[in-house]
């Protein structure tokens, strides 16, 4: 359904570009975010040094563009003589890692919970849309400090906060889609057909609900990277001898007046990917769900 | 109007209970907090005595009910640390919070209102492109990061401003920026938006027709109109800030809330991490009942009749 809003006029003689769809394909996003996963991926062998490998020796060198840097360390070293380049390949795992299983469970668990209030109303909306209104009236690094102060903290427990953080923005959004669904004809005649609720949610709900999802699912990337790397500066996410960019921040704001190399990369890090992660779930709003603009 | 305003202050409260009881129950997931309270080798009769003290030994419902009866009262327990009352010591700090919340919303409008009616008037301009570039970065920095940036160059290598305390002007302006950050891209797509709807309505044509002044009709005619939006929006955007501010002050050594309970954390202090919490999400549910309430101030078209 969402195809004939995406579809454009049909041009003469449609350039295979257009034809392949892949018109304005935002390439360096997608370039950007393929080389964060071939980091995450084969990280020990694409990494130049160990990143926990401690050189006192060659402590505080700048990166290899300014004065007194060391090819042998492109961006520099931190305070222990560990590679700044290792380290960030090192931590995008942990990125990664936490956006692929906190997308999957809240994106999953949220568009359950939408699809139930929506699909069946009365007193189960009320209570679940209640259940979303207090979720949301807890400030999200709020509710991530009082679980890490209850919980141990570490890559479990940032996951488990984005979890309860954001299946209420995936509820929300996919109760509104399933409500104007639950509408179309083709759910009321399968359901007076009685067909099982069951199958109307996975052959009806479910695959127009995908682009939504799909969507959703893109744009969460950076905010989640973004979260993980709040929890973990603060010391309440991944905990050493693991790398994150977040922790990596935290430690470089002891020594900041020695070494500016050693907050901006991990900053800069952060910024490319989540950049490149925002672009490309604009581009694919654009194309899969451009009602959705207002997210 | 007052029957919407008891319903909308019932959901505030049901909020403000469902709060309390999911931070009452995480508090508990950690286990028993006489272990903090007594060195490891006390006698198993201390141990018990000051379970009962604590009321532990109770069950877990009647355990709520005493803390939530508790907490009606602003009765949050001793800080296990500083040996006062847990809500007095996150009440002295909350005027810091608010100061840091609100010096955070004015830098976000400031930039956000002329970025957006600018980027409105001079659609696909030069300015609507670099609003756009500016909205994309962003949204991609992490506020903690921004402050760090801020340090970096206007602390350390330029030496202008304090790099941490709370004091005179100087010293909110980076956590101010820090803060403000974030939201500027989304208040300036809703200003511009704004002002390109109202900018294509009759009575805007109409001045324009009559040849009133560009100036006047954007800044005098067009955007009292287009503020609405945005206008509705800041309680939101301040109820954000609260929630971002927890960051920011620990970055900037700032004495508000948020450090108050991340320093909490780390010491398990466990009566004042949850008075910081349940007090920013009660100013959270204030702030955004107060954004519904002003809709029909604001604007006189939508008022609440049922």
């Amino acid at each position: 359904m969402s195809d004939s809003t995406a579809a454009t006029p049909p041009l003469p003689m449609p350039r295979l570009r257009a034809l392949l769809g892949l018109r304005g394909v935002p390439w360096l996003s997608l370039i950007i975010l393929g080389a964060l996963l071939v980091a995450a991926i084969a990280g020990e062998w694409l990494a130049p040094w160990d990143p926990n490998d401690i050189d006192l020796g060659a402590a505080f060198q700048p990166p290899v563009w300014a004065a007194g840097g060391d090819a042998a360390h492109l961006l520099g070293t931190d305070n222990l003589g560990r590679d700044i380049l290792s380290r960030i390949i090192a931590g995008s795992r942990v990125s990664v890692v936490v956006a692929l299983y906190a997308i999957a469970f809240s994106g999953s668990i949220g568009a359950l919970i939408g699809m139930l209030a929506g699909y069946f109303g009365g007193w189960v909306d009320t209570v679940i849309m209640r259940l979303v209104e207090i979720q949301s009236s807890i400030p999200a690094v709020a509710l991530a400090l009082i679980l890490a102060a209850a919980l141990e903290p570490g890559l479990d427990t940032v996951i488990i906060v984005i979890v309860l953080t954001y299946w209420s923005w995936y509820a929300r959004i996919i109760r509104g889609e399933v409500l104007s669904l639950k509408t179309r004809d083709y759910v009321a005649f399968a359901r007076v057909a009685g067909v099982s609720t069951a199958v109307i949610f996975r052959r009806h709900l479910l695959p127009n609900i995908m682009n939504t999802l799909l969507v959703l699912a893109t744009l969460q990337v950076g905010q989640v990277i973004i979260f993980e790397a709040s929890l973990s500066f603060l010391g309440l996410g991944i905990q050493q001898p693991d790398v994150s960019w977040g922790l990596m921040l935290s430690d470089a704001r002891q020594y900041i007046t020695n070494a500016w190399w050693a907050i901006t990369m991990p900053g800069l890090a952060i910024m490319l990917t989540c950049l490149s992660a925002n672009l490309f779930g604009d581009w694919l709003r654009d194309r899969l769900d451009p009602r959705m603009r207002q997210l | 109007m007052s029957g919407f305003l008891l319903r909308r202050l019932g959901h505030g409260l049901v909020s403000i209970l469902g709060a309390s009881l999911v931070i009452f129950i995480i508090s508990r997931l950690s286990g028993d907090p006489t272990a903090l309270l007594l060195p490891p080798d006390a006698p198993p009769d201390v141990i018990a005595a000051t379970r009962t003290e604590l009321g532990l030994d109770r069950p877990l419902w009647m355990q709520y009910l005493i803390f939530l009866a508790n907490a009606v009262t602003g009765d949050f327990g001793q800080s296990y640390r500083w040996q006062m009352p847990a809500l007095d010591l996150v009440l002295e700090r909350l005027p810091a919070t608010i100061e840091l919340a609100c010096a955070g919303l004015l830098f976000s409008v400031a930039l956000a209102v002329p970025l957006g009616v600018l980027s409105a008037v001079h659609r696909g301009g030069w300015i609507d492109r670099a609003g756009r570039v500016l909205a994309m970065l962003g949204q991609a920095m992490p506020n903690f990061w921004v402050g760090l940036l801020l340090i970096l160059i206007f602390s350390i290598q330029l030496g202008w401003l304090p790099a941490f305390g709370r004091g005179g002007i100087a010293n909110l302006i980076m956590p101010a920026i820090a803060l403000g950050w974030y939201p500027v891209a989304a208040q300036t797509r809703i200003v511009r938006s704004a002002m390109l709807d109202v900018l294509e309505s009759d009575h805007i044509r109409l001045s324009r027709a009559l040849g009133t002044p560009e100036r006047l009709i954007v800044w005098k005619y067009a955007f009292r109109n287009a503020a609405v939006p945005l206008l509705t929006m800041l309680g939101v955007y301040f109820a954000a800030m609260l929630g971002g501010a927890f960051i920011v002050e620990v970055i900037f050594a700032w004495p508000g809330i948020g450090r108050t309970v991340v320093e909490a954390v780390f010491s398990r202090d466990f009566p004042v991490v949850q008075a910081g919490v349940l007090l920013s999400s009660v100013l959270f549910v204030l702030s955004t009942l107060l954004v519904d309430l002003s809709y029909g101030l604001v604007d006189p078209r939508i008022r609440h009749e049922r």
